[in-house]
């Protein structure tokens, strides 16, 4: 057989095994130039406590987590038990990041699921979240004891991802 | 010819006479259609300008300061509706950031600092023109690269298909056609033709 015959046959494969990664990719998954970097310096009131402060000072030294949700968002939802099981464990405490969200209806939602949270911050106007680079509600960070992100999960945590990414680094950054 | 052109005129005058009395005959009903018409427009005019007022924006005081936000915002992907720019978008994000834009330029902030503060927290991806560096020179070059190759191998086949002999290639229809024993008949039919 001609071997120039085996041209666009090779090209072909080429161009299907790109597509085919292409496929596999998840275009919503934007990844974060934040990852590496010290976390963005928040100071904000508490859901609970409006006159309550919570800053980025108040937690260095320790490893958290920071978990974005609102009570308008459905993905949160479905996290939702998972996050409070996890909180159960209590290895690292979890902060919340009610974002865009009405002080009721965020404290509402929580009285009927559970609230998994050590505290939550109340950005009403998405600022910390602009600072955080976040743009699909619910989103994860891990923040480790010198205050750097190591971690972003974009959508709703799921059983594997908890498992077998955040858990492990949370064990890390503690040992 | 001239009596062809009378005639053609007389045709079109009577045309036009059979239908200015169809019109005639037609006109309570175009009257009707266009009441109805002007009173669809009106509605529509009307819930338009309706929607318009709903969705007016905090405008920046300074019409100028506002060209330059949407210039900048037409440069930013949200990431919400990722074929979206920031500008076109009516996306919470989109409209947090377009108030994030505008209060920075009120501060005097210009818009490389603003970009900046876009890809600091989004990265390159924000960009719709992102910038040329190692992780996304195969975005920029690629397309050339595919254009040079392309180009190159054309060369390359019609060079060497110049220097192969005739009998390389199948003859054409009109050869095979001379070849045969009507090739006389064949010829004078060409330059009848």
């Amino acid at each position: 057989m001609n071997p120039r015959l085996l041209w666009p046959l090779g090209i072909f494969i080429v161009l299907a095994g790109f597509l085919a990664a292409g496929l596999g990719l998840n275009p919503r998954e934007v990844p974060s130039p934040l990852l590496g970097k010290p976390a963005p310096a928040f100071s904000a009131p508490t859901l609970h406590a409006p006159d309550r402060v919570l800053s980025k000072q108040d937690l260095l030294g320790k490893v958290w987590v920071l978990n974005v949700w609102a009570s308008w968002c459905g993905a949160c939802r479905d996290e939702h038990p998972l996050l409070v099981a996890y909180s159960r464990t209590a290895a690292v405490p979890v902060y919340g990041l009610n974002y865009k969200d009405q002080r009721a209806d965020g404290l509402a939602w929580l009285n009927q699921l559970g609230n998994p949270y050590a505290a939550s911050l109340f950005d009403v106007d998405g600022r910390i979240g602009i600072d955080y680079g976040v743009y699909g509600v619910p989103e994860t960070f891990v923040i480790d004891k010198a205050g750097v992100i190591r971690y972003k999960h974009i959508g709703p945590i799921t059983p594997q991802v908890l498992r077998d990414k955040i858990e492990p680094l949370l064990r890390q950054l503690n040992a | 010819m001239r009596d062809h052109r009378l005639m053609r005129q007389g045709l079109g005058a009577r045309s036009w006479r059979l239908l200015v009395s169809r019109w005639r005959l037609s006109r309570t009903f175009l009257q009707q259609s266009l009441g109805w018409m002007f009173g669809l427009l009106l509605a529509v005019g009307v819930s338009v300008s309706a929607a318009q007022v709903k969705e007016a924006t905090p405008v920046a005081a300074d019409p100028v300061q506002e060209a330059r936000m949407m210039a900048l915002a037409a440069e930013l992907r949200c990431l919400v509706c990722q074929n979206q720019t920031i500008a076109d978008s009516h996306a919470g994000l989109a409209v947090d950031l377009r108030q994030q834009i505008r209060q920075q330029l009120a501060q005097g902030q210009n818009e490389r600092q603003i970009m900046d503060y876009m890809t600091d927290r989004y990265g390159d991806f924000v960009r719709y023109r992102p910038p040329f560096k190692a992780s996304t020179a195969l975005l920029w070059v690629g397309p050339v690269i595919l254009l040079v190759l392309a180009l190159g191998s054309l060369i390359v086949v019609l060079r060497r298909r110049h220097r192969l002999g005739d009998e390389a290639f199948d003859p054409d229809l009109d050869a095979e056609v001379e070849a045969s024993p009507n090739a006389h008949a064949a010829s004078e039919r060409k330059t009848a033709l």
